[in-house]
């Protein structure tokens, strides 16, 4: 069994609120927010992992990013995974989901044959959810997203559970297939020690657009559809009053705040 | 051009002990503050995480990562828990001579328990009348047959209770210039953990007392050479001690700057957060440029340890350098509390008890300025 994980370094979400948007370019300053591997991808990670263990499986980690994102690949191979991957050009920078998605595809079929494919849910900073069912898309193969339990995997046709709604629903989903996962899948491993020595021996890979054969139409800002027409920070403050009057006056007003604050209907 | 920057593996080994500490040692914290006791379950993820594998060599069982990764883990752990990385350093104290100055045999038997956590180590050095000065102590050995005798009692030893392979050093009671570093084993007959200490701070982190009457040591638990068993603990303390401070004080300075910044954010003082006043940054500025300061003599000491150069002296100047400040740090942090830093509530509390352990440990800064200042004058 052959399984491609897609990851994504992303900001540190603990330190989210050192992030800021550049109101002219619209773009994320990072500031000296430290680059993780997104929250999700680490259960996709170790879903892969567990396969592996499971059906002696090949894992292989495949990210777009620039080269500090190798940092990211390289913890994945410390976490069990095989081999890594990692997608690199100047032309991929600024890539929406579609582009993204476009890039991962071609870095796929750059790899070739595989059963599986694992992606986190969504990232902790685009939180888009569309990267994983594009992918499915552009290599025109099915997609469940929110996995949450891998309930049959003894033939080709695979049985999972997904989150729906207030409550889940189980897809019969013929492999090759790509599987987007939720946090209930599993409890990731902690990275150990011996983990991150194993990992001097696996190799990252690095293409380039050129390796990948795309045009420079297609992938990073210039492939992507997308136009963020704003954003916004939302400024969030606080005001003391002290309330008078009786106790129902108070509670009356207590709930008129409460109301124009949209904290209650 | 000197390279300051840590590897890519080494952030990842930073990475894994920063998990280890919020994953599996936080939980532990309030337990600990409220026992005083050892969690056995703190023990038990400190093996499976190869936390004492670090700097064990590969052939025995361990990880020979080396003392920068050392360094690197017990800054991490003591940034959640001092008391932790206290006892893990002092694991490393009845690890190193053994590494060090043990036998082929030696190794093979007990390298590979004390990498896992099978078995737990510790260094019997101090006694009431000697500590920094090893040359005061007590504790004899007398020779009979092949066998060694050893009576006497050690005090202020971390692990005490819960070790079992304990690195113990005698002085001869025909020679007092020569001591011999055996390999004790708990059980043995004639040794008994007696007193627990209960300190002001590092709670959770065991300080005890060890009796040993007429305890008979093999001739094959001698560590090194007999009469020259001196070196053998010196060794040891003077790089893996020192080092293993400057880990757990860098974490409390972290730790106290972290806390300082979080509450300074949130806490309003006319109409803003008072790190918008300039007494606060001007504090918050000084436990950085201390922890700045700090993280280059201890990583320093360590990549020196770590390329084979003796770094005792560096580890000297670091572990004075970094337990003061992480002592300043401390106050500096309850102090940016106000009243909130008078309440157990608030971990800034228990920074500033651990502090006050910091200093002493592993030979106070007094001691720590005269072999800074031999080192200077030779």
């Amino acid at each position: 069994m052959k399984i491609v994980v897609c990851v994504k370094a992303v900001p540190d979400p603990k330190e989210a609120d050192k992030i800021r948007i550049d109101p002219e370019t619209k773009t994320l300053m990072r500031g000296d927010v430290p680059i993780v591997l997104n929250p999700l991808d680490k259960h996709a990670v170790e879903a892969a992992v567990q396969l592996k263990r499971k059906y002696d499986a090949t894992v292989t980690i495949l990210s777009m990013g620039p080269p500090a994102a190798g940092n990211i690949v390289k913890e994945c191979l410390a976490l069990g995974a095989d081999q890594g991957i990692l997608l690199s050009d100047r032309a991929f920078g600024g890539a929406d989901a579609y582009a993204t998605a476009y890039t991962l595809a071609k870095g796929i079929e750059k790899i070739g044959e595989f059963h599986l494919i694992f992606c986190g849910m969504a990232s902790s900073d685009g939180a888009t959810e569309w990267v994983g069912p594009q992918v499915a898309t552009f290599l025109g193969v099915p997609v469940v997203t929110m996995v949450n339990e891998i309930m049959d995997d003894s033939n080709d046709e695979w049985l999972v559970k997904t989150a729906w709604e207030d409550g889940h629903r189980k897809v019969a989903v013929q492999l090759p297939a790509v599987l987007t996962v939720a946090r209930e899948i599993n409890k990731p491993k902690s990275l150990s020690f011996s983990g991150i020595i194993k990992a001097r021996k696996k190799e990252i890979i690095t293409w380039s657009g050129d390796d990948l054969g795309v045009s420079p139409e297609m992938v990073g800002f210039k492939g992507s559809p997308t136009i963020v027409g704003g954003f916004g920070t939302l400024e969030t403050g606080r005001n003391v009053e002290f309330l008078e009057g009786t106790a129902e006056e108070m509670a009356e007003r207590l709930v008129g705040i409460l109301s124009d604050s949209g904290a209650i209907g | 051009m000197i390279d300051f920057t840590f590897s890519e593996e080494q952030d990842l080994f930073r990475k894994a002990a920063r998990d280890f500490a919020e994953n599996e040692v936080a939980k532990y914290v309030p337990e600990m503050e409220k026992t005083g006791k050892v969690p056995a379950g703190l023990v038990k993820a400190i093996g499976k995480a190869e936390m004492l594998a670090i700097t064990i060599p590969e052939e025995y069982g361990g990880l020979e990562l080396g003392y920068t990764a050392r360094l690197i883990a017990l800054e991490e752990i003591s940034r959640i828990s001092v008391a932790t990385a206290m006892m893990l350093q002092v694991f490393a104290l009845g690890i190193e001579p053994i590494v060090k100055f043990g036998t082929e045999e030696q190794k093979k038997k007990y390298l590979p328990g004390l990498a896992t956590g099978e078995k737990l180590g510790t260094a019997a050095v101090t006694e009431a009348t000697g500590g920094s000065d090893p040359t005061g102590i007590r504790t004899s050995y007398r020779k009979d047959g092949d066998d060694y005798i050893v009576n006497g009692r050690k005090c202020f030893i971390t692990n005490s209770h819960i070790a079992n392979t304990l690195v113990v050093l005698a002085k001869s009671d025909e020679n007092p210039k020569d001591f011999c570093a055996f390999i004790v084993e708990k059980g043995m007959p004639g040794f008994k953990a007696t007193h627990e200490e209960h300190k002001v701070g590092m709670k959770g982190c065991n300080t005890g007392e060890l009796s040993f009457e007429d305890l008979r040591i093999p001739k094959a638990n001698l560590l090194g050479q007999e009469g020259k068993g001196l070196r053998v603990t010196m060794a040891a303390i003077g790089e893996i001690g020192r080092g293993g401070m400057v880990g757990c004080a860098l974490g409390l300075q972290a730790a106290c700057l972290e806390e300082s910044i979080k509450f300074a954010n949130d806490r309003i003082l006319y109409g803003k957060p008072i790190s918008k006043l300039p007494e606060i940054q001007g504090k918050i500025a000084d436990m950085r440029i201390d922890l700045e300061a700090g993280r280059l003599l201890g990583y320093r000491a360590a990549s020196l340890q770590d390329s084979g150069t003796p770094a005792s002296n560096e580890f000297a100047v670091a572990k004075y350098y970094t337990t003061e400040a992480a002592i300043k740090a401390a106050k500096t942090s309850v102090d940016i509390h106000g009243g909130y830093g008078c309440m157990e509530e608030y971990a800034v509390t228990r920074f500033y008890r651990d502090a006050a352990v910091l200093g002493p440990s592993a030979g106070t800064s007094a001691i720590m300025k005269v072999i800074i200042g031999r080192w200077a004058l030779s």
